[in-house]
């Protein structure tokens, strides 16, 4: 008179092993991920909140409450502030940190809430497309900005120069 | 009858308020267990149990009493009954918490009471999941003494200063309240989760430890610390009191530390 004792936690029935020593396929981690990409990301992202405060702060206060403030700014203020080397440099930094802060932090959302993998893929590639497209174009405008548009040899209104 | 059974009138005169079982407050409660068996539905479902239970008693007291007088087919876990051994977490209110150091009256008995299995790992049968993805991370950080020295003859001596750096993981259970309670494991159950990064750094601060830098190497994986969102759900569950959050950043900055 053999009685079979079921093993306990016969999570899977028709397999009949025990589930114990081994583990659901969803828990299976995929290899251990070499390199420091996950830490220089998180470092990245405490480094460049940081600047970014700093950056942002400054911008809002230099664009509206020195001076006229907020009347002030229109075309020739813009136009003005991109002569300056200086504000290039200002104005490249915040746009390359804000994108790439930004990026990442939807990048982990993704990575937190997407459950499939086909759906993680896609949504990335909208965002890293979507960040690219933004980046080069911002930094294009910021270096190639022309304060006197000219178009068929017609000075564009709302420009801001002296007539030739 | 009655009369006869009752018992003889005491001679001692007690003050009133000292002694007396029958003076602790008793009241009724509803527990709303969710139920699980995969043998009978796949579906899991809620049942309510009326019980009378006293001001002394906890969560797990109201469980052994449905499962010994009510409904024998309730199944969780318990093995102390005192919030040692960590085998009775379940999510009591919405909470992670051990049902043997829940009393019943810090809870709104008003309303039911709602126990449910930890959120994240499998359920097997009604307040019962497998643990095996929990220790399986447990296992992968090394949670045992590594020293490359000499094996000396009598214990290894340490400073109370250098046994302090890592006294609040040593208080451990493996009851798996946090990282059940962690929002992170729960999407994938990918995540090291905090009980294994606790238990890492137990041993990454143990100056007698020689393993440390494998243990940061393990957990600066993509699955390691880095994915600690620091919502201190962690900190929050866990039934001893450990500083679960502020031990995950110390091994975040002793990663940081060794690379950078």
């Amino acid at each position: 008179m053999t009685a079979t004792i079921q093993p306990p936690r016969s999570g899977n029935p028709s397999s009949g092993k025990p589930s114990s020593g081994r583990i659901a396929p969803k828990y299976r981690r995929s290899g251990g991920s070499k390199g420091n990409f996950e830490m220089l990301a998180w470092l990245f992202m405490r480094l460049s909140g940081v600047v970014l405060v700093v950056l942002i702060f400054g911008h809002l206060t230099v664009n509206l409450l020195v001076g006229e403030g907020i009347h002030a700014i229109d075309f020739g203020f813009v136009a003005g502030k991109w002569a300056d080397p200086f504000w290039q440099f200002w104005d490249l930094a915040m746009l390359w940190l804000a994108m790439l802060h930004g990026t990442n932090g939807v990048r982990t959302i993704i990575n937190d809430y997407a459950e499939k993998d086909a759906t993680r893929l896609w949504l990335k590639i909208v965002l890293y497309a979507a960040t690219t497209v933004i980046i080069v174009l911002g930094t294009l405008v910021i270096f190639t900005f022309n304060p006197c548009p000219v178009a068929n040899g017609v000075q564009l209104p709302g420009g801001f120069c002296p007539a030739p | 009858m009655s009369a006869e059974l009752a018992e003889p009138a005491s001679k001692i005169e007690l003050p009133a308020g000292v002694g007396g079982g029958g003076e602790i407050p008793s009241f009724d409660v509803t527990l709303r267990v969710r139920r699980y068996n995969p043998e009978v539905s796949e579906d899991a479902t809620w049942d309510d149990f009326k019980v009378t239970m006293y001001g002394t008693d906890r969560v797990l007291d109201a469980l052994h009493k449905i499962k010994w007088e009510m409904d024998g087919s309730v199944s969780f876990r318990r093995s102390c009954a005192h919030g040692v051994c960590g085998s009775d977490a379940m999510r009591i209110n919405g909470r992670n918490r051990l049902a043997c150091k829940t009393l019943l009256k810090d809870l709104d008995t008003s309303k039911p009471i709602t126990v449910e299995p930890i959120k994240g790992l499998p359920v097997e049968k009604d307040l019962i999941v497998d643990m095996e993805p929990f220790f399986q991370s447990f296992r992968e950080v090394m949670p045992f003494l590594i020293n490359r020295g000499h094996e000396p003859t009598k214990e290894r001596l340490q400073s109370a200063e250098d046994r302090e750096r890592f006294d609040d993981t040593t208080k451990c259970i493996l009851c798996a309240a946090c990282t059940s309670s962690c929002p992170v494991f729960w999407t994938d159950g990918q995540y090291f989760g905090p009980a294994a990064i606790v238990n890492a750094h137990r041993f990454i601060f143990d100056s007698r430890d020689d393993a440390g830098d494998m243990r940061l190497e393990i957990l600066n994986d993509k699955e390691g610390v880095w994915r600690c969102r620091t919502t201190f759900n962690c900190t929050e569950a866990c039934p001893r009191g450990i500083q679960v959050t502020q031990a995950i950043a110390e091994v975040k900055q002793a990663i940081l530390s060794r690379k950078v």
